[in-house]
């Protein structure tokens, strides 16, 4: 085949794109996951949890968190004779290896499981001056790595400090409540970590959903409503002091 | 752990805005400020700031050049930042950032400077020999015309431009203080109030920058400083001061008395680790010492030399003052936790793209901007000269 030096001219930027696409390589399928359907939350039974810390690790193995950094912590409060105004809280290493023995036996102890609220009106996404954090029409907050310009923005508007700015990648990062996952039908890794069902994945737009029964018949808040984010993580049986 | 005092969310722990997310909001205020100063003369007619009048819009355009330097360098990703111009995000007041700064640098500074020099520019260009004068010869834009009547437009289009300019200072200025005002996740930025003690606090900056430069730079080159010019300078600065002092009091006063949830962890935090840099840099030493000084300079007779030496201090105390106030807000905003219980340390770094030193050569470098700008655009009108050294 002879080309000629227009050909060439013409044919080397068009093999550079299609070899920049081949590179980018293909979304991951889910045939059968349509987005309308779904919007995604997630139930936390403060009761039930343990502070075992399974739900930490099982995320920074599953989402390659780096280290020092949490996409999901636990925290530990203490509060004793009811004093809302200043709990003692600890999350030593995000709570991954678990919690120290209580040494003092007064008040009341109790862990509380964090994560991205997936915010229906969330400050983060208002924020971003290029929208590489955005709301996916099932209700998953998310960035995107290859867009974000790592303004750190984001992480001053989050009011649950649930965002950093990735040491490597140099980009926002958070829980994706493993978007990966739950487009195949699966749970997040969190909530299969979880050994006493503690962290419940929920889909409100699931008529079959066992959420809404549950909301119907318990006390659920979410953190900091007053910030009127449209939180999608819901607590059954919140204290009052937890912020 | 890591300086860290009670419970922090553990992503808090360290600070994501640095010293030159301070240099940032600084450098906006003083170009607003140094505008703001030249709009006196050419809009409000204020004939004895008229010495200062193009060394401020110089000083504007050398620090505007300068101010995206240090947002830029703090980026993960600072080859993304065009990114701002073509696929801006509506909701984002950072995003307009890119437009605002535009507008100002090219739509207003750049074209009043251009159209206040056209007359020599032209005349340069023509004197000039070597290199200087293709300079020069770029810079007519290939308008050489200067005759009387399109100097008479040049005037008018430049009035017209100063009069834009004012609400684009505001704007360019405001809208730094609503990046911090408008995060409600912070109660330590969380006010309405912000923009506005931003914009009167730019002036008071500005303005005392410009006033330091005229005297020094006078000085240097062996002229005698118009003494008119700076008591009238001084006065406005005066004024201006007592507005945004008496604004950041108000909005201390408001959350003092309102006393909310967040209440109990800044307090903690002004009387600790803000100690030094709020009370005594920012207030004592940066606002009440500057405020003393220029009251006594309006309310009791001094001879010249006392008042442009306490002039002087004022002007740097302000500076001094306004630089805190920015540290405070930045950094103090970042040093106590979300759940409001717990404190974090900030820790500058010397040698590295955040660190100290590249915010010495950030402020630096809009010094040498403004060197070369005088050395190609120089604002001293012979007329004003001799008129000060014939009232010598």
């Amino acid at each position: 085949m002879n080309l000629s030096r227009r050909q060439m001219l013409i044919l080397l930027p068009a093999a550079a794109v299609a070899w920049k696409s081949v590179l980018a390589g293909t979304p991951e399928d889910s045939p059968n996951y349509k987005m309308s359907e779904h919007w995604w939350g997630m139930l936390i039974d403060i009761p039930k949890c343990i502070g075992c810390g399974n739900c930490v690790r099982a995320c920074q193995t599953e989402n390659d968190v780096p280290d020092g950094n949490f996409r999901t912590w636990v925290e530990r409060y203490h509060v004793t004779d009811g004093d809302m105004v200043s709990p003692q809280v600890i999350s030593p290493d995000g709570g991954k290896e678990g919690f120290p023995v209580v040494q003092e036996d007064a008040g009341k102890y109790f862990f509380v499981p964090k994560l991205c609220n997936h915010c229906a009106d969330s400050p983060c996404t208002q924020v971003c001056p290029v929208g590489a954090t955005f709301v996916t029409p099932d209700g998953v907050v998310m960035v995107d790595p290859k867009y974000c310009l790592g303004c750190a923005y984001c992480v001053q508007a989050c009011p649950y400090g649930c965002r950093y700015i990735h040491p490597e990648k140099k980009v926002a990062d958070k829980c994706t409540l493993c978007y990966h996952r739950i487009t195949k039908g699966l749970t997040t890794a969190c909530c299969e970590a979880c050994p006493t069902g503690a962290r419940q994945l929920v889909d409100l737009k699931n008529p079959k959903d066992p959420i809404h029964e549950f909301l119907k018949t318990h006390s659920v808040q979410v953190l900091k409503p007053q910030m009127a984010t449209g939180a999608k993580v819901y607590y059954n049986d919140l204290d009052g002091s937890v912020r | 752990m890591n300086g860290v005092e009670g419970f922090m969310y553990p992503n808090e722990i360290a600070l994501q805005w640095s010293v030159l997310i301070v240099l940032y909001p600084f450098i906006t205020g003083l170009v607003a400020g140094a505008f703001i100063l030249a709009s006196l003369e050419r809009v409000f007619q204020v004939d004895a700031v008229k010495p200062t009048y193009r060394l401020a819009l110089l000083t504007a355009l050398a620090f505007l050049l300068d101010a995206p330097l240090p947002l830029v360098l703090h980026l993960g990703h600072p080859f993304r930042s065009p990114e701002m111009y073509f696929t801006p995000h509506s909701t984002s007041a950072m995003a307009m950032f890119g437009y605002v700064y535009l507008w100002y640098l090219m739509a207003v500074l750049v074209l009043e400077i251009w159209l206040d020099y056209r007359r020599e520019i032209v005349r340069w260009s023509q004197q000039s020999k070597g290199i200087l004068r293709l300079v020069y010869k770029v810079m007519t834009l290939g308008s050489c015309n200067i005759s009387e009547r399109s100097l008479a437009i040049d005037e008018r289009v430049g009035w017209i431009i100063t009069l834009i300019g004012i609400p684009s200072a505001f704007m360019l200025h405001g809208y730094v203080g609503f990046i911090f005002g408008s995060i409600k996740a912070n109660p330590w930025w969380s006010s309405p109030l912000m923009p506005v003690v931003f914009i009167f606090s730019a002036m008071v900056s500005g303005i005392a920058a410009v006033m330091l430069l005229y005297m020094g730079l006078t000085k240097l080159r062996g002229y005698k400083i118009d003494i008119r010019c700076v008591d009238t300078i001084a006065m406005y600065l005066f004024y201006i001061f007592i507005i945004d002092f008496s604004l950041e009091m108000l909005d201390l006063i408001h959350r003092i008395y309102e006393a909310d949830e967040s209440f109990r962890s800044l307090n903690f935090l002004v009387h600790t680790q803000l100690y030094i840099p709020h009370i005594l840099i920012q207030i004592c030493l940066g606002t009440l010492t500057p405020l003393i000084l220029l009251f006594l300079t309006q309310v009791v007779k001094l001879p010249e030399i006392v008042r442009k030496r306490m002039y002087a201090i004022a002007g740097s105390l302000a500076l001094v003052g306004i630089f805190a106030m920015r540290w405070n807000v930045v950094i103090g905003g970042q040093l106590f936790s979300k759940s409001f219980l717990g404190f974090t340390t900030y820790k500058m770094t010397l040698v590295t793209r955040e660190g100290l030193l590249a915010a010495i050569a950030l402020t630096i470098l809009p010094l040498i901007f403004l060197w070369i700008l005088v050395k190609l655009l120089p604002p001293w009108t012979e007329k004003n000269e001799h008129e000060a050294i014939a009232a010598d």
